[in-house]
């Protein structure tokens, strides 16, 4: 009723493209990408973990208050994580250290 | 239609809502909550990974080469796997065949323990090799003692998702139960469809604790 029914064929087809881009993920994984490797890995990460959320989370179809919610915890760990780095990896004597 | 599907809706609306419409919101957005702060809980330990491994990249490259990458990759399509069985499930719920909710369900819990094996025999074999930190850890590369920091991380971070996944499993154990029995119709299925974001929030943490913690290092040799 209230909620949006999502048909079962979507399912099967966000699915596959997970199983496609993991394969793909453990598939570069023998190629050495260097400094790219980390970016490509979380690209694809973040891409697969999007279709989770956005397909069998709901979140595509979900009321605006829940996607609020959502995209706080994103942000907030986004501002976690780049404070972070501008505390720790714009010091040199970090990287000098032993 | 059976008994309780009739009769449910007055019975599943609680005092202070003033519709199921209403309650269903609240209840997911309490949930979305929730996962919000589980969200930040893995964060920080994100946030200490990403601090260690920009100081230690040679020790944890050859660290992350040490762990069994296939069980990792294979432990990732499981788990996406049971991701669409728990979003059949809740789908199921929404178009009021119960038992298919109870099936769904009982194949989702068969997947998370097909996880935790899998898991079980990577800590084994950690074991084994002197891999644990702090019980007896050994190390055949050039900076044990930094490599030792990612074994730290590395337990952590999957003890910590196989615990909440464990949770999980006992949490559809009973909802596959009441399931079973009829509890559930398209117009009350909170449970299910909350326990349905907690599994797939499960399932986004090891999408990026995979790459973190397996694919550190190329494998073009020594793979």
């Amino acid at each position: 009723m209230s909620e949006h029914v999502v048909p079962v064929r979507t399912y099967y087809v966000i699915w596959a493209v997970l199983m496609v881009f993991t394969a793909v993920t453990a598939g570069l994984s023998f190629y050495d990408l260097g400094r790219l490797s980390i970016v490509v890995a979380l690209l694809i990460a973040g891409f697969k973990a999007g279709l989770v959320g956005l397909y069998f989370m709901h979140i595509k179809y979900s009321d605006p208050v829940n996607r609020v919610a959502a995209i706080a915890g994103v942000v907030f760990v986004a501002i976690l994580l780049a404070l972070t780095s501008a505390d720790f990896f714009t010091r040199m004597w970090f990287f000098r250290a032993p | 239609m059976d008994v309780n599907q009739a009769a449910a809706p007055a019975k599943r609306l609680s005092f202070q809502f003033a519709d199921l419409e209403q309650q269903r919101q609240s209840a997911t957005l309490g949930m979305w909550v929730f996962l919000v702060t589980e969200i930040l809980f893995f964060g920080g330990l994100f946030a200490g990974y990403m601090v260690y491994r920009g100081l230690y990249p040679q020790a944890w490259a050859e660290a992350s080469r040490a762990l069994l990458f296939k069980y990792g990759t294979i432990n990732t399509g499981v788990l996406i796997c049971s991701s669409l069985t728990m979003a059949l499930a809740v789908h199921a719920a929404q178009v009021g065949r119960h038992k298919r909710i109870a099936l769904f369900l009982l194949l989702t819990i068969a997947l998370g323990t097909v996880f935790l094996g899998i898991k079980a025999v990577e800590y084994t074999d950690e074991y084994h090799e002197h891999h644990i930190p702090q019980l007896d850890f050994r190390f055949e590369g050039a900076d044990p003692v930094h490599s030792q920091i990612f074994f730290g991380f590395y337990f952590v971070m999957t003890g910590i998702h196989a615990l909440h996944l464990t949770i999980g499993l006992a949490i559809a154990a009973v909802l596959a139960w009441l399931a079973w029995k009829g509890h559930y119709t398209p117009e009350y299925y909170n449970p299910i469809e909350n326990f349905g974001l907690y599994w797939h929030f499960i399932d986004v943490i090891w999408i990026f604790l995979y790459p973190l913690l397996y694919l550190v290092a190329h494998r073009g040799y020594a793979g």
